[in-house]
């Protein structure tokens, strides 16, 4: 950001550190940092790093709410650091530390490993089925087929949807509301034919199921994806194909 | 072994295992693939696909775009090859959006003739990355690395084979080998103090490239974007005015007319924005005309510089919030408008590199068994000022042809001996433990050397230059490159240490900057975003050509090599009438 309006008034931050093989466990650090009202967190960060202490890890890049890179806990609340504008959090101090629920690299750096499986695991990639796409030409897709899964879409996989879910905090297995919300955008594409594929894993004890519906990870989305929608919707559907291989022991699907 | 993992790198990335399932493929990436920078692009992917539109119209839109800079027989190519990529996308998944009847929808875009860009809402390259990404997945042959920092290109008997790279987590420094060598790591804006770019566009793969002897081509050529917010360089697409956005100075003149751009139209007119006029100009022209409303003091003040308005509230809410949500997110929070109810303040600002590792059509460089695709790449297809919405199809076709090269070059090539290239992966980690982690005697601060580089950048090699502004620029970085090797860290740890690779990119950006100026100085004609004060016509006796400029131990050494002009003769650029 090039240099606005200077002032003297400063902010108060608690950054947690933490250095593997140094430290045992995540500590606060407190620094000082200017105030301007149209700095965001991360401004603050890249500051203290330019200019105070470069010791300071934190994964950024965009800037501007779409890479997904720099989901924090922001005075205890999952937040893109992008998207926290100093301004709201006066008169401070402001506390940082990495989102919660996943392993610490260092500092604010968590460890993805386990979402990257997951992610995967779901098969997040058009299965055509007996329907290959058309030669030459695009699959016909309406703007209401679009709608059907256009939110599901939207994510971009910052994470903080996992710091806020309280089923994953307690279960490791569960495989959280990002990757299913993106089953779901898939299993609701009309180009797509794997719902059956995909419902093997999503429609297990891992999946739908272990979710409560406490609906924290609808509120933290800064996308509103509404993942806590598409898990609710995928429970009706899987429940309403249980009824109807029950009832319809030999109709079709 | 691909280097990047953005749009290009993973379309090279599928098309090599599409071409030979056997093959195991790499992708070193210094972020998770969902975060590179094709994530930000906003407006759209041009391809010919609508009855009425032709491939001739798309590539003459795109050569007298680049003021005929570019190599016709490459533009011929891309504008061919570009509908089946997006087609491709389509089949994979991506959420384009669409016509009542299904089909795919188009909008107009700068300096197209016709209605040609399909388009996902404004979020266009972030669900082209994300289907990519997610498609990459089901290749079980594609290996990923990421969070690993390529530093070196690993050669052998005069060819690419590999790279030396940091896995950040460990901090150790190991050799990723590959019969072939893909670049795919982005643009370089960060060298620039105003940029739309991402932190991490660094121009990595240039850095590796030059190192290894591969010239760059046409350097000079830097797109400023006409409409970035002031103080944060974000992007407002140019898609706000293909869906009929206007721009107007302080005294409410839409000042674009007083620029040979064509006469405006009235906002309600039906016929309103017209294609290839006012607004829906080419990038450069419409960077150029705020420069001349700023010198006759046309433009707002406001405490990040000056400005002008981008305004869309005639196009009412509901079709904002259909075709550009986007534009009405960023705006808020980060200019505190409601564009709906108040015009957009916005500037010119670097939005895209023409320049870059010189490959031919099929996306190889001068070093046996590199090839380089998407914007790190110049082919070229841009020439001197690239078409809004053609980088994205550029990635698609651009990183298929490197991917499906070099799988057939793996195929052709037996492995490098390990030994030698575990040698070279062994000395770099020796040189960046020497000369970064464990030194202590440095003196010099990462930022402060970096701002003083971009700063230098756009004081001199800005949208007007001139051979002093020019001289001054290249003395400056020549002296950063001087003190950079002396540069301090106070991370002496192993573990994810972001400033030893902010280290890293500072040496590789003042390298390429160096090229920028020196390139610059050496055109001394103006042609499409390079334009020079001093010799403000196009020269195409003398410039009909591409410069290559070449590392040398001091600054870089330019030289020429012609355009290919196949069935389009030079001509003037025409904007606002008939052409």
């Amino acid at each position: 950001m090039t240099s606005g309006a200077t002032t003297t008034q400063t902010i108060g931050f608690e950054i947690a550190r933490y250095l593997p093989g140094e430290d045992r466990a995540p500590t606060l650090r407190h620094y000082d940092v200017p105030y301007r009202p149209e700095w965001v967190v991360l401004d603050a960060l890249n500051y203290l790093k330019d200019e105070v202490d470069g010791t300071l890890s934190f994964r950024w890049s965009c800037r501007m709410g779409v890479c997904g890179s720099c989901g924090a806990m922001v005075n205890g609340v999952p937040r893109l650091m992008c998207a926290a504008f100093l301004r709201d959090y006066l008169p401070g101090p402001i506390r940082v530390e990495p989102l919660a629920n996943f392993p610490i690299e260092r500092d604010l750096v968590i460890v993805l490993d386990d979402f990257m499986q997951k992610l995967r695991a779901v098969k997040p990639w058009i299965i055509p089925g007996d329907r290959p796409p058309p030669a030459d030409a695009e699959y016909r897709q309406t703007p209401a087929q679009l709608a059907d899964f256009k939110q599901y879409s939207m994510c971009i996989n910052c994470l903080l949807c996992y710091s806020a879910c309280p089923v994953y905090q307690h279960e490791e297995e569960f495989l959280g509301p990002a990757v299913l919300a993106l089953a779901q955008r898939y299993d609701h594409d009309s180009r797509d034919r794997g719902n059956s594929q995909r419902h093997e894993l999503t429609w297990s004890d891992e999946g739908i199921w272990d979710c409560t519906f406490v609906g924290e990870c609808s509120a933290v989305c800064p996308k509103h994806v509404d993942p806590a929608g598409a898990i609710q919707q995928a429970k009706v559907e899987s429940t309403m194909d249980w009824y109807r291989s029950v009832l319809w022991p030999f109709g079709r699907r | 072994m691909i280097v990047g993992g953005g749009g290009a790198g993973l379309r090279a990335a599928i098309a090599a295992v599409e071409a030979d399932p056997t093959l195991d493929v790499a992708i070193v990436s210094k972020v998770y693939p969902m975060r590179s920078h094709t994530v930000s692009a906003e407006g759209g992917a041009a391809g010919v696909i609508k009855a009425g539109d032709s491939l001739e119209e798309h590539i003459r839109d795109t050569i007298s775009g680049s003021d005929w800079l570019a190599d016709q027989d490459a533009v011929e190519l891309f504008v061919r090859e570009a509908p089946q990529e997006l087609l491709r996308l389509e089949h994979w998944g991506c959420p384009w959006s669409r016509e009542p009847d299904g089909t795919v929808a188009v909008r107009p875009f700068g300096g197209m003739g016709i209605e040609r860009t399909w388009f996902a809402a404004d979020k266009t390259g972030f669900h082209m990355l994300h289907t990519l990404f997610q498609t990459s997945l089901q290749h079980e042959r594609v290996r990923r690395y990421d969070e690993w920092f390529a530093t070196r290109l690993l050669l052998d008997d005069g060819r690419a084979v590999g790279v030396s790279a940091i896995e950040l987590r460990s901090g150790q420094v190991r050799a990723v080998v590959g019969k072939a060598v893909i670049l795919a790591t982005g643009g370089f804006g960060r060298i620039f103090p105003f940029t739309t770019n991402a932190a991490i566009k660094t121009g990595d793969g240039l850095g590796l490239a030059f190192r290894a002897g591969v010239p760059l081509k046409d350097m000079e050529f830097v797109q400023y974007h006409p409409t970035g917010l002031p103080g944060t360089g974000i992007l407002i697409t140019e898609a706000a005015r293909g869906e009929g956005g206007i721009l107007v100075n302080r005294h409410g003149d839409r000042y674009l007319r007083h620029y040979n751009l064509g006469e405006p139209l009235d906002i309600r007119d039906p016929v309103h924005p017209r294609l290839r006029t006012m607004e829906l100009g080419p990038r450069d022209r419409l960077s150029q005309a705020f420069m001349k409303e700023q010198d006759q003091g046309n433009v707002f003040d406001g405490p990040y510089g000056t400005y002008v308005h981008l305004d869309i509230r005639h196009l009412g809410e509901r079709r904002v919030d259909q075709k550009i949500p986007f534009v009405r997110e960023l705006a808020t929070n980060y200019a505190g408008i409601d564009p709906v109810r108040e015009p957009i303040p916005v500037r010119p600002v670097v939005h895209y590199m023409m320049g870059g590792i010189d490959t031919n059509l099929e996306a190889e460089t001068a070093l046996p068994g590199l090839y380089a695709a998407g914007e790190c790449a110049c082919v070229s297809i841009n020439g001197a000022n690239r078409l809004g919405s053609n980088s994205l199809p550029e990635l698609l076709v651009f990183g298929a042809r490197a991917g499906t090269g070099a799988a057939r070059w793996a195929r052709e090539h037996a492995p490098a001996p390990r030994a030698a290239v575990e040698t070279q992966a062994a000395d770099e980690q020796a040189r960046i433990a020497r000369d970064l982690i464990n030194r202590r005697d440095g003196d010099e601060r990462i930022a402060t050397l970096r701002t003083e580089m971009q700063h230098a950048m756009e004081a001199g090699c800005g949208i007007y230059r001139t051979e002093a502004t020019l001289q001054a620029a290249a003395a400056k970085v020549a002296e950063l490159r001087e003190r950079a090797r002396r540069v301090q860290l106070d991370d002496h740890s192993l573990s994810f240490n972001t400033e030893l690779t902010a280290a890293l990119e500072l040496d590789i950006m003042i390298e390429i900057a160096e090229s920028v100026v020196h390139s610059a100085l050496h055109r001394t004609e103006s042609r499409g975003s390079h334009q020079r004060v001093d010799f403000p016509q196009r020269d195409d006796g003398r410039f009909l050509k591409h410069s290559l400029a070449y590392r040398t131990e001091g600054a870089p050494r330019v030289e020429y090599r012609d355009v290919a002009i196949t069935r389009w003769p030079p001509a003037e650029r025409v904007y606002g009438r008939a052409h």
